[in-house]
């Protein structure tokens, strides 16, 4: 550093800024569990550029902010699990030390490089029951959020999770977990994103092998039919979820200082 | 030479940060070699006989697919070291591989070779294409060639179902790689000769997939009644052959139950005519 003296502190806050701002700039992703599994949503108008994507059999991906960063991740992610479960076998391969590799890429970078990343991860892997799922997000300086539920990121992340907070039940029906997810996507009054522009995906814990599905054309389409038709009763949900601030969840990147050490693992 | 193990964590990282090809082979090739099949190690003496053999595997295509069956038997030299293996396995939702020759190298090359066509699909986005695929494996076969010469032959059969053209398509490779494409049916391995015969008197254009797994079916029970490397039905065991399917709606493994429908009813059949279905002459 040629001229002048910035703090640690003063240096770390800077980055942290600098991240959060570039993340808040995209669109927000949606992690939610449903009755057979794990439902990524994302409002992409891009077909071929993905926000989510396969990691391995029970593993999948969601990411938001720089697509060139999340996308080294997310390659990383794959060669991590792919020689893994090569070595070893394909059951030892799990979103845990996925979610632990990405933690400490993202924190040496934060930590080591002028700039940080600017992005945020959701690493989601899902198990022989619902309660194996497992839903972990991790912010640009390597913290991880072991999520329960429901995670939201990206843009206007706080609001997601709060509207995502109020509607999510345990157990949804895939069309109610997409209509959730698509009611805490759009802003109130606002009008949600057409079928061409929304990238969804699955994994399903019934499927053979591989549990990641992306829902893609005529499946996507009947689908949302079925969420949009009849589902009154999927509206009225439990009311029982005031969004008390003590419990609201963490917000999308730690505020203030970089690291509050308070919900971080 | 230097494993993955030994390297410091910051370097780890940076490997797994290096966007290079799509291939995982290469991308172990670099990082832990170690882990490919291939090694160059020369042995002393040859060890063929010393290890478990598996025999035959055959394949044959049908309306909209593709079929693919294998016996249950390994050797060594004259033993059955085994009476239950696995020789067909599934590589990705539309493709499936059966092995002959050294049954350990055949099943490390299986796993490889799954790992191979998931991680390009993952990587890429995109499914390769069946001739990339059947290429891929050209390469590993002929990567293994040093070690073929030593005894270690493997020998596999890849059979995949070609969305573009709605067909199931078979290929052959020997022990320098390949790919040979087939039409319609091919059988590898010890019993292949007789199983070869089978088919081409059995074989339907046409045919369902059900007609064609009995007919698979029919040419393992030749082959294992002329081969005494192949395995046939085992009844007081109940371990029957296994049986792939695989279309447009991906690969599917036959049941036990299926297949043992299958097999009871061939049986009925041979022992009233012992040598099995007899094809018109004219």
């Amino acid at each position: 550093m040629p001229f002048g003296y910035a703090s640690p502190e003063q240096i770390m806050r800077d980055k942290a800024d600098y991240a959060r701002k570039g993340i808040a700039r995209g669109r927000s992703v949606v992690v939610l569990q449903y009755v057979d599994g794990i439902l990524f949503v994302a409002p992409n108008p891009s077909r071929a550029l993905h926000k989510i994507s396969e990691i391995y059999d029970r593993i999948g991906f969601a990411a938001v902010g720089r697509y060139n960063e999340f996308e080294e991740l997310r390659l990383g992610g794959i060669r991590y699990a792919d020689i893994n479960g090569y070595t070893y076998d394909r059951s030892d391969v799990t979103g845990r030390g996925l979610a632990n590799l990405y933690a400490s890429n993202l924190g040496r970078i934060f930590t080591e490089s002028i700039k940080s990343l600017e992005v945020e991860v959701v690493v989601a892997e899902v198990g022989e029951t619902k309660d194996g799922d497992a839903i972990y997000r991790l912010t640009f300086d390597g913290s991880v959020f072991d999520e329960h539920g429901f995670a939201a990121m990206g843009g206007q992340a706080e609001a997601v999770a709060t509207r995502l907070k109020e509607r999510y039940r345990e157990s949804m029906s895939l069309a109610d977990a997409l209509e959730v997810a698509l009611t805490a996507l759009t802003e109130p009054g606002g009008e949600r994103p057409p079928v061409g522009q929304l990238e969804v995906a699955v994994l399903d814990r019934n499927r053979e092998h591989r549990k990641f599905l992306r829902l893609t054309g005529a499946r996507l389409e009947r689908l949302l039919a079925q969420t949009s038709a009849p589902s009154a009763p999927s509206t009225p949900s439990a009311p029982a979820a005031p969004s008390a601030s003590g419990d609201t969840p963490p917000p999308t990147a730690p505020d203030g200082d970089v690291d509050d050490g308070s919900s971080p693992l | 030479m230097a494993s993955h193990r030994d390297l410091p964590v910051g370097l780890v990282n940076q490997l797994f940060l290096n966007t290079g090809s799509s291939s995982f082979t290469e991308f172990v090739g670099s990082y832990a070699p170690e882990l490919l099949p291939q090694r160059d190690e020369v042995l002393a003496t040859p060890i063929s006989d010393q290890v478990p053999h598996a025999t035959t595997i055959v394949a044959a295509t049908f309306a909209g697919g593709v079929v693919m069956a294998g016996d249950r038997r390994a050797t060594s030299g004259n033993i059955i070291s085994q009476r239950d293996v696995e020789k067909v396995f599934r590589t990705d939702d539309y493709s499936c591989m059966g092995i002959a020759g050294t049954a350990s190298t055949g099943i490390e090359f299986a796993r490889l070779f799954r790992v191979e066509l998931e991680h390009y699909e993952k990587l890429e986005g995109r499914t390769m294409s069946v001739a990339g695929k059947a290429n891929r494996l050209a390469t590993m076969i002929r990567g293994n060639l040093a070690m073929a010469m030593q005894g270690l032959v493997v020998v596999p059969l890849f059979s995949a179902y070609d969305p573009d053209k709605d067909e199931g398509r078979i290929f052959s490779y020997d022990v320098a790689g390949g790919p040979y494409e087939r039409e319609r049916f091919d059988a590898i391995g010890s019993g292949s000769i007789f199983a070869r015969g089978s088919l081409k008197k059995l074989y339907r254009d046409g045919a369902s997939a059900d007609d064609m797994a009995m007919t698979l079916i029919q040419a393992l029970y030749d082959a294992a009644d002329d081969d005494s490397a192949t395995g046939g039905p085992d009844v007081t065991r109940k371990i029957w052959p296994i049986v792939s399917v695989i279309d447009a709606d991906g690969f599917r493994r036959l049941t036990e139950e299926q297949v043992s429908a299958y097999v009871e009813q061939m049986l009925e059949a041979r022992l009233i005519s012992p040598d099995g279905p007899i094809a018109p002459l004219r």
